[in-house]
């Protein structure tokens, strides 16, 4: 009966959203004529801190710091965000088995996401001392397969394959173990969407199909083996079986262009989270605050970088994500 | 004597079931006000009209107590001497307001938090946000009807 605990939470998260950027905010980011401008019209909204220096990754950090600073401040439990936390967690492997196996005491790359479950410096550790056992069960097995490649052949791409497989699995089965459903549905999406990517890319690169059944997660929503012989077929393959799926509109970006099939991907998710503005007791507005707020601050950094390397309004424009309000 | 045992029972049901109710749902309304008064203190005269909102069952239920109490002249210090009948018939009529004043606080200290989310975002649509959690004040009026009629017109 009382199913409340997220009240206050998700009642502030509803006067945080007001202060998410509309499209019409975006489009004024857009008619900006510098990058420098943009920079102006974002502080003004209250990007950075007084203390922020005036430049996009500056600014683009220190929002994404304080999406995890008001999760936190709310007071809820943050294993429920553990699941979104894995692409950054996973990635942080990859960096660290990458580092260890160029002989890099330390932190070499400049790559590390900070504030992890595990921190890069305790990845690090773990990879050299070789006691896998140490990472949770979801990172083990890929940890030691995955340093055990690199070291041996040398082969990068492969050592990043088995990472991001290993990634794939641990959000999907998190998502089956959670009994939210916002958490199920966002975990169902991003592995569905991962293995188009995987297809579309080997695809244009011609990889195999053992290849692509390494690389893909299995789903419920997509059929792993149909999908990788399709992209084996060709392009019109993969576009024909997706509009058997529910990722129909996935193949008609992937028969537009590679950039709207990317805006695709990030839209999908960004829709599948718009019922949440209409919860006002569940987890489900805060997972989508956060992945509104990483989308908005995504879609900053491609509008900055369009007005860097001199894009047109228009090439940007159809480069830019849907918004959550 | 056993029938003022079940009168006071009655009335002691009416204020605590009501009052529990109104604990609940002002306790609910009362986080999600917390939460938008966090990041926007302007808002804080209207998500307090808002949270007080499912406070009112816990009053009906005070106010059937107090006439029940009176009714058996509890507070006029001449106690009747009631059958157990006639306690049964005081109870009965006091569980209404009791009862639906606990479901019905605890389902409005919900919609107020859902129409405080109306608030924080729309300000400007107080009015339509505060119609909401009005509406369930009816059933809890009705039944304070019910229980109101029910005491005043017992046959003793």
């Amino acid at each position: 009966m009382f199913d409340t605990k997220y009240t206050y939470a998700v009642a502030r998260i509803r006067a945080l959203e007001t202060s998410l950027f509309t499209s019409q905010i975006i489009e004024q980011l857009i008619a900006c004529d510098t990058e420098e401008q943009c920079i102006q019209v974002l502080q003004e909204k209250g990007w950075g801190d007084n203390d922020t220096a005036a430049n996009a990754d500056a600014i683009l950090g220190r929002e994404t710091e304080k999406i995890w600073e008001t999760m936190k401040d709310l007071g809820v439990d943050m294993s429920v965000f553990d699941v979104l936390s894995y692409p950054n967690l996973f990635h942080n492997l990859k960096a660290a088995i990458k580092d260890v196996c160029s002989g890099n005491e330390n932190r070499n790359l400049n790559i590390y996401y900070e504030d992890t479950q595990i921190s890069p410096e305790e990845m690090l550790d773990i990879i050299k001392s070789k006691d896998f056992s140490r990472f949770p069960e979801n990172m083990a097995n890929a940890a030691k397969e995955a340093y055990e490649t690199l070291l041996h052949t040398g082969d990068g791409q492969l050592c990043d394959v088995i990472v991001d497989r290993a990634a794939l699995d641990a959000i999907y089965a998190a998502g089956k173990a959670a009994k939210d459903s916002i958490i199920k549905e966002y975990a169902e999406s991003i592995v569905a969407i991962a293995d188009i990517k995987i297809a579309v890319r080997s695809q244009k690169t011609a990889k195999t199909m053992d290849f692509m059944k390494r690389a893909m997660a299995p789903c419920d929503s997509i059929d792993v083996d149909q999908l990788s012989r399709a992209a084996v077929g060709g392009m019109e393959a993969v576009v024909e079986y997706l509009s058997g799926t529910a990722y129909a509109e996935g193949g008609q970006a992937i028969a537009e262009s590679s950039s709207a099939f990317e805006r695709w991907c990030d839209n999908r998710l960004i829709q599948a989270m718009k019922p949440q503005k209409y919860e006002s007791f569940s987890v489900g507005p805060l997972v989508a605050y956060v992945l509104a707020r990483e989308n908005e601050i995504k879609t900053v950094r491609i509008i900055l970088s369009g007005k860097q390397n001199g894009f047109s309004e228009n090439s940007i424009r159809e480069r830019v994500r849907d918004m959550y309000v | 004597m056993s029938g003022v045992v079940y009168a006071l029972l009655g009335a002691a049901l009416a204020v605590i079931l009501a009052g529990i109710g109104s604990a609940i749902g002002v306790g609910i309304a009362g986080q999600a006000a917390a939460g938008v008064v966090t990041e926007d203190p302007s808002k804080f005269a209207k998500v307090l009209i808002m949270q007080l909102l499912p406070g009112t069952q816990g009053i009906y239920g005070l106010l059937v107590g107090f006439i029940t109490l009176s009714k058996i002249g509890l507070l006029g210090g001449g106690l009747l001497e009631l059958t157990k009948g006639e306690g049964l018939l005081v109870l009965c009529a006091c569980l209404p307001i009791g009862l639906v004043g606990l479901i019905s606080a605890y389902y409005q200290g919900k919609t107020s938090a859902a129409a405080i989310g109306i608030v924080a975002k729309k300000p400007e649509q107080f009015g339509k946000a505060m119609l909401f959690p009005a509406m369930v004040e009816t059933y809890a009026i009705l039944a304070l009807l019910v229980s109101i009629l029910a005491v005043t017109n017992l046959p003793f």
